[in-house]
């Protein structure tokens, strides 16, 4: 929820499988994505004086099996931002730490194949007293969120179809000056941030081996003001993006528990963000704390596989 | 069962987040209503600005309170207060905060609103806001500091010049409010003395609304709302009758036009320049050996208003303008300069946060109400607890924004006397912490308005005056860390402020109000 965007969509708190109990799986994650257009309201345009903005990430990720159909899962991102023209100075640190809680109440036969039913609650805070008010390049929004998302997947044989809805309840953000314009002028450091909803489906091949996907995201502020022509971007705004991506997790065979992962994305449709394109690349490994070393195999990772 | 309480616990962390108020309040939302320690029953002698006397404009004599004319205008004041709407209820405590608080607060939120530089051309020339032609884009006016400066400066100064006629009647026709009258009316906001002819919601709101027609032209509309919701907040309160409120406004559109004069005729019409202009002061600087400021935006952008240090001031004449001019930086290419640029260097190549959170503080750039308008929202918040009278209110924040308009224009013409390039232009790896502004460098703006209000604020409320030195310091040192000046841009650029603030405050001590 940046003005960049640097979705990752390895991310297992938006996919239909779970970690068995006592499985840890964690991993480090990196993506680069850039824009030279964005949306000014629903126009878009370029900005000569800052040119293109360029993003890098890394993410260190986990998710935990506390049962077979729970899970606990933690996102933490290193954000630096930077323009290619112009005067303004990069911006980076480390934004927001990120948990979800994921519970796979329904898991049943369906027709020829599995369906099964996702309930996750997350909540995300800011880690580092990062600067908010330097948009188009702060890290961050610098807003506490709770969030809550029902998915649903079905899988017949190797290919599945997943769909997601999350609704987003953002806390307000604090700017570094002590008063601000939006659609009137307000005298304080506070900021009331709009919720957002976001709803994702994905669809691809997935074995205990490769998952291909390829995604659709749609991200809507509920609220929010545009940005006014030549304004800067504010951290109200309302920020919608239409993201499609593809990626890859593939299974390393001869080191038992290790995955790879990466993919790209695209902004196909926004308003008040930047048109980005991303890439990503990272990897997963999976470490067993169960008390009896049971054998760990590939199939682990992935629910409908192994019932 | 571990299962319900997961769930449970979300309920409530969703439902904490959702019901902890994301309403944003202001400062200055639920103030309590102004209750003057004095009425300045004498500001009618004040010293005026623009108006030769308070008397200049005639305002008739009121009907006797006994006058069956007058009694219907009470009986209008106790049929609205019986069935007055929760709105009216609330219009009625947003006005009793003070007529000259809510009024500066529009012209902030205003100024806030058109900051806005204009988006270039297909063939990279700018379009220049027309006041002709408003609504067309680039919508008029741009209110960048020099020109939120003058509009603050010519709003407030009517303003002081209207209530001080206001309180020349009020004093001399003696006509005391409704409520004092007719014990059947209801006082709801503090009860005074003050005699309530002409009405000073109404002068206010006339002055305020007819200069904004000059400065804020696409807003008249939305303006006059507001001045007929000041008005009607003065009539439900029981403060002010029908015919309080027709001659205050008529007095206040009337002083207006002094003002509105003035402005037509005061250069400011002339400080865009003309291209001829625009080349001139880079031609003319290359020729004394020095390098000429270059625009950093993209497209090259004219210099803002590069001839708004022509404007003439309010607190003395074009010639002391030029003498207060200080002078010029080091050269180009001398020691001192090399070692300045490096000193910017030093501070943006790995900022602290401290130095960032200051910068954006101070940053005051496009979009907001500019430095002019911080220094208003200082003065106005720490004014509020003082308990003014509305003409003082006027009075002070008059001189503040005199000093802050006559800063403006001696840091102008410092600016385009020198035309001195960016330190991010002498030394490129130099990136700033904030927006960079479109001209010169010497002296900085924001050290000059700030040393400018922190004079004459220290002087109108000294028991905070080392307060305001330290902001001074503050914004001006954000600038510096900022990247966008030189050390002597800023200490500079302080010196002449102070020394602009000082004529505000010669003024102050002869202008009867103390």
């Amino acid at each position: 929820m940046l003005f960049s965007f640097t979705s990752s969509y390895a991310q297992t708190d938006q996919d239909a499988i779970m970690m068995n109990k006592n499985l840890f799986c964690t991993g480090l994650n990196y993506s680069y994505s850039s824009w030279n257009k964005y949306w000014e309201g629903t126009n878009l345009r370029d900005n000569l004086n800052i040119g293109t903005i360029s993003t890098n990430q890394i993410s260190v990720m986990g998710n935990y099996g506390i049962k077979d159909n729970l899970n606990i899962l933690f996102n933490a991102p290193f954000i630096s931002n930077k323009a290619s023209m112009g005067v303004l100075h990069p911006a980076s640190g480390i934004q927001d730490f990120s948990t979800w809680i994921k519970w796979m109440p329904i898991e049943t036969s369906l027709k020829n194949g599995t369906f099964s039913l996702y309930l996750l609650g997350g909540a995300s805070v800011p880690m580092t007293d990062y600067i908010v008010d330097y948009l188009p390049l702060s890290i961050g929004l610098k807003s506490s969120t709770v969030s809550g998302r029902l998915l649903l997947d079905y899988q017949v044989g190797k290919f599945f179809v997943t769909g997601s809805e999350t609704y987003s309840i953002r806390g307000n953000t604090k700017l570094e000056r002590n008063s601000y314009y939006t659609t009137s002028l307000f005298l304080t450091n506070e900021v009331s941030m709009p919720n957002v909803n976001t709803i994702s489906l994905r669809t691809g091949y997935r074995s205990s081996v490769l998952i291909a996907e390829a995604i659709i995201t749609d991200m809507k502020t509920l609220g929010g003001f545009d940005i006014t022509k030549n304004n800067m971007p504010f951290p109200s705004n309302r920020m919608n993006a239409t993201t499609i991506a593809a990626n890859i997790k593939y299974e390393i065979q001869k080191v038992s528990g290790l995955a790879l992962v990466g993919g790209a994305s695209h902004v196909i449709a926004g308003r008040n963000v930047g048109q980005s394109t991303g890439f990503y690349g990272g990897f997963f490994y999976i470490l067993d704390f169960s008390k009896k070393k049971e054998k760990k195999t590939t199939s682990d990772n992935s629910s409908t596989q192994n019932k | 069962m571990k299962q319900n309480t997961i769930k449970i616990y979300l309920a409530i962390a969703i439902l904490t987040l959702a019901y902890c108020s994301k309403k944003i309040t202001s400062r200055t939302d639920n103030i309590p209503a102004l209750n003057p320690a004095s009425n300045d029953i004498n500001a009618g002698t004040w010293k005026t600005i623009l108006l030769k006397r308070p008397d200049t404009f005639a305002v008739a004599s009121p009907l006797l309170v006994t006058n069956v004319n007058y009694v219907a205008e009470l009986n209008e004041i106790k049929g609205l207060q019986k069935n007055l709407s929760k709105e009216q209820d609330e219009n009625i405590k947003y006005w009793a905060a003070g007529g000259v608080l809510r009024w500066n607060e529009i012209m902030r939120e205003l100024v806030a609103k058109y900051n806005l530089p204009p988006y270039q051309n297909p063939d990279g020339t700018y379009p220049i806001p027309s006041s002709a032609n408003p609504f067309a884009y680039p919508l008029f006016p741009f209110a960048n500091p020099p020109y939120a400066a003058r509009a603050y400066a010519y709003i407030t100064a009517a303003q002081y010049d209207a209530l001080v006629a206001c309180w020349y009647y009020k004093k001399l026709y003696s006509r005391p409010a409704p409520y004092i009258t007719d014990a059947n009316i209801v006082a709801k906001i503090p009860s005074t003395t003050l005699p309530s002819y002409p009405s000073e919601a109404a002068v206010l709101a006339g002055v305020t609304a007819e200069m904004m027609k000059l400065l804020f032209p696409t807003e008249i509309g939305a303006i006059q709302l507001k001045a007929q919701a000041h008005e009607d907040a003065a009539i439900m309160s029981g403060s002010a009758t029908r015919s309080d409120i027709a001659a205050g406004e008529s007095l206040g559109r009337q002083i207006a036009q002094a003002f509105i004069a003035r402005a037509r005729t005061d250069n400011a019409g002339k400080a865009v320049g003309t291209p001829a202009d625009w080349a001139n002061f880079e031609t003319s600087t290359a020729a004394k050996g020095e390098i000429p400021w270059i625009s950093q935006d993209n497209p090259k952008r004219p210099g803002m208003l590069p001839l708004f240090g022509k404007v003439i001031p309010f607190l003395f004449d074009t010639a002391t303008t030029r003498a207060l001019v200080p002078p010029p930086p080091p050269l180009t290419s001398s020691d001192q300069m090399k070692k300045e640029t490096a000193e910017v260097y030093s501070y943006t190549s790995n900022p602290t946060l401290e130095n960032k959170q200051l910068v954006l503080f101070w940053g005051d750039g496009v979009g907001t109400y500019t430095p002019p308008g911080h220094w208003n929202a200082i003065a106005a918040e720490d004014f509020i607890p003082k308990n003014l009278s509305e003409v003082k209110w006027a009075r002070n924040l008059a001189l503040l924004n005199m000093s802050l308009m006559d800063a403006g224009i001696v840091c102008w013409n410092t600016k385009y006397t020198y035309y001195n390039p960016r330190p991010s232009q002498l030394n490129t790896a130099i990136k700033t912490l904030t927006g960079l502004p479109n001209f010169p460098s010497y002296i900085s703006g924001h050290s000059t308005f700030s040393g400018a209000a922190s004079t004459i604020l220290g002087y109108l409320n000294p028991e905070r005056a080392a307060v305001y030195t330290q902001m001074a310091a503050d914004a001006s040192k954000s600038r510096l860390v900022g990247g966008l000046h030189y050390r002597s841009d800023c200490e500079i650029g302080i010196k002449v402020g102070n020394s602009v603030g000082q004529y505000a405050v010669d003024r102050a001590k002869l202008d009867g109000a103390n």
